[in-house]
């Protein structure tokens, strides 16, 4: 047997247990870092009490630990709560969503790279390939055996592939599945599917709250996906290709598409922010209505699960808006200065890329205490009236610059009109009915029930 | 949910939007702009004038004197336990925490004492209604709020220990406020004084 084949298999072993296993404990910390966060924000000092001490005195000096040892202290508790399973519920859907729901957001983390990972070497060929004549394409993109490539090679028609190739396989590569084609594509289908996890465990748990929940999650994502979709087409047609490593790659050349693309970049944003259920769009489990939502019924590790996997895809979605928009593991200099190969360099792209997606994390959160939730037809209004056009306005922009070969510059400033535009077209919009006033009665408003009431003929308005 | 009287409602206009507000994104920076000064504020301390939060064990809230805590049997000057095991406590107890058992005094200034005096703290709701029915203000609800125990047997407070929260709470200088109006009953008068004017003591 040979066993140098179980090598790659090893390595890609290794790299799963990793990076799983370093995305578990960064949402463990995550859940610590909201709360410290949401304490800050509001004056609090947040949780400071449970260290590593564990009640023996000789730990003393790991007493406190600035709380970082509530994580473990909350893990700790979930997995030795009572799991109930209500009498009510439809059981093989309800224990199917939590695994549903965490599943889908580790599997997007399979095609993210997390650091340095170089661009797979293109097929480039001499000449332009059959049937492209005409438009001079010159790459195959479609997949080709080895032993094609070798017969291309020996008759001169793609020149250097092998050589580049055995380079790039000797490079490390910090990403699950390398060089993936499709990858954003396989993103996309995986992160559709989180909405089954919502949407089962709301309908199983039988149960209005969870059933409104799941419904308004159905709505939200669905209609959320299309400005998400769009606003990636446009960076797509710059770059030419589905693979996050040469998204990063063209980049790292061309500077970062946040700069070309500002609108799309807030698209995405948004997007995320919807597709994450966070604040201001979590209409899916607002505490305040529904209890807690499609989660309601769940109780323990099952819990546990749903709130991994939101927080799982919290920091998918930071790993991908940093490598799509913010130029993934690059700073300008940094190659010059460290070289492209050495381990200086590989751990100081490594500590590049996590601390923009910290910085994305941290806008998450910030967010979260600064905008207030939406209702839900402020949410439609503002995917379907407000993002659409501006992700089709931004998309027209690449594409016009994609095929007429113009410089990526163009955009910046088209990004930044169609932004001004469409936001700003909003104040000469016909205003919503100004008989409507808000009701207030003993000095609150608007009124307990929060219904809007209208203003009588005669009543005269202060 | 009732309706309040048409005279009663005060009608309000929302504020008019202007054009930067229109366009949503320029107050979500300013909003953002408040979030992290407070957060900047909380991390560099300069905001600390700002925080509300008692770091508990350290810090220590000072409650209000009269706030209805722990109870303590208070002494008489002679160091004595006031009590005249006259019961008036535990029948007004509406949780029956109070057990009491009178036997003669050994004094001459009073007919009974309480053999044994025991509290279940773990069934007092804490209304205080022992200490308004005291006549000679005995017992007493102190500041003492965060009372913890291992067992259930820890949490039934016998004389010795309602005395001990009391020479506490002295020592403290967290005595709580008297909330008997009026006179108190002969009992709680120095050594002698009750026989001598036990008609005119009583209110």
């Amino acid at each position: 047997m040979d066993w140098n084949a179980l090598i790659p298999l090893l390595v890609t072993l290794i790299t799963i247990a990793v990076i799983l296993g370093g995305v578990l404990g960064g949402v463990a910390y995550l859940t610590l870092l909201e709360r410290k966060v949401s304490a800050w924000v509001q004056d609090r000092y947040g949780p400071n009490r449970v260290g590593f001490d564990f009640g023996q005195s000789w730990l003393w000096f790991l007493r406190k630990a600035w709380g970082l040892g509530q994580p473990l202290a909350d893990g700790v508790k979930f997995l030795l709560k009572e799991d109930v399973i209500p009498g009510h519920v439809d059981k093989v859907f309800y224990l199917l969503a939590p695994m549903i729901a965490m599943g889908t957001a580790l599997f997007a983390m399979g095609v993210v790279s997390i650091g340095d990972t170089p661009a797979p070497p293109a097929l480039v060929m001499s000449k332009p390939i059959a049937g492209q004549e005409k438009s001079g394409i010159n790459v195959l993109t479609f997949p080709t055996s080895i032993e094609d490539v070798k017969r291309l090679e020996r008759s001169g028609e793609l020149k250097g592939y092998v050589d580049q190739n055995e380079a790039y396989q000797k490079r490390w590569k910090f990403s699950i599945n390398p060089g993936a084609d499709i990858g954003f594509l396989f993103i996309f289908a995986v992160g559709s599917l989180a909405v089954y996890g919502i949407v089962l465990g709301g309908w199983s748990s039988n149960n209005k709250y969870s059933l409104l929940g799941s419904l308004r999650s159905s709505a939200q994502m669905i209609s959320y996906e299309i400005p998400m979709g769009l606003s990636i087409v446009g960076v797509l047609i710059l770059v030419g290709s589905l693979n996050l490593e040469r998204i990063v790659d063209w980049q790292a050349r061309n500077g970062w598409l946040a700069f070309y693309q500002p609108t799309a970049l807030l698209l995405f944003l948004t997007a995320i922010f919807a597709e994450c259920n966070r604040l201001p769009f979590d209409l899916p489990e607002c505490e305040q209505e529904l209890v807690g939502g499609y989660h309601t019924e769940y109780s323990a590790m099952k819990f546990a699960m749903f709130f991994l996997g939101e927080y799982t895809h919290m920091i998918t979605t930071s790993f991908l808006t940093v490598a799509l928009f913010l130029g993934g593991w690059h700073l300008p200099g940094l190659e010059a200065f460290l070289g492209a190969d050495s381990y200086i360099a590989l751990a100081a792209k490594l500590g590049l890329f996590m601390a923009k997606v910290g910085g994305v994390v941290m806008l998450f959160m910030m967010i979260r205490w600064t905008i207030l939730r939406f209702k839900f037809n402020q949410l439609m209004n503002l995917a379907w009236k407000g993002m659409m056009p501006l992700g089709v306005l931004s998309l027209l922009g690449s594409m016009v610059v994609g095929q007429f070969g113009l410089s990526p510059w163009l955009l910046l400033p088209w990004s930044l009109a169609i932004l001004l535009l469409v936001t700003g077209l909003g104040a000469f919009l016909p205003a919503e009915d100004t008989k409507v006033h808000f009701k207030v009665t003993r000095g609150r408003a608007p009124s307990a029930s929060g219904v809007v009431v209208r203003r009588p003929a005669g009543a005269e308005a202060v | 949910m009732s309706q309040a009287k048409p005279q009663k409602v005060k009608w309000v206009k929302p504020p008019k939007l202007g054009l930067l507000e229109q366009m949503y994104f320029p107050t979500v920076i300013s909003g953002m702009a408040t979030t992290l000064k407070h957060m900047v504020g909380t991390l560099t301390g300069t905001g600390d004038k700002n925080i509300q939060v008692q770091s508990y064990p350290e810090e220590r809230p000072t409650l209000p004197p009269h706030y209805r805590g722990v109870h303590r049997l208070n002494r008489d000057p002679e160091g004595r336990a006031k009590c005249v095991a006259c019961y008036m406590c535990s029948t007004a107890c509406p949780a029956h925490c109070i057990d009491i058992v009178a036997a003669p005094s050994p004094w001459p200034d009073r007919e009974k004492y309480p053999e044994t005096f025991v509290i279940d703290e773990l069934r007092c709701i804490y209304c205080g209604m022992c200490e308004q029915a005291c006549p000679v203000d005995a017992i007493e609800l102190t500041t003492i709020f965060d009372l913890t125990g291992m067992s259930r047997e820890e949490m039934m407070f016998d004389k010795e220990k309602l005395l001990s929260v009391f020479d506490k709470t002295v020592a403290a200088g967290t005595d709580p406020v008297r909330t008997q109006p009026g006179r108190l009953g002969v009992a709680s008068l120095p050594a002698g004084a009750g026989l001598t004017g036990s008609s005119s003591a009583q209110s």
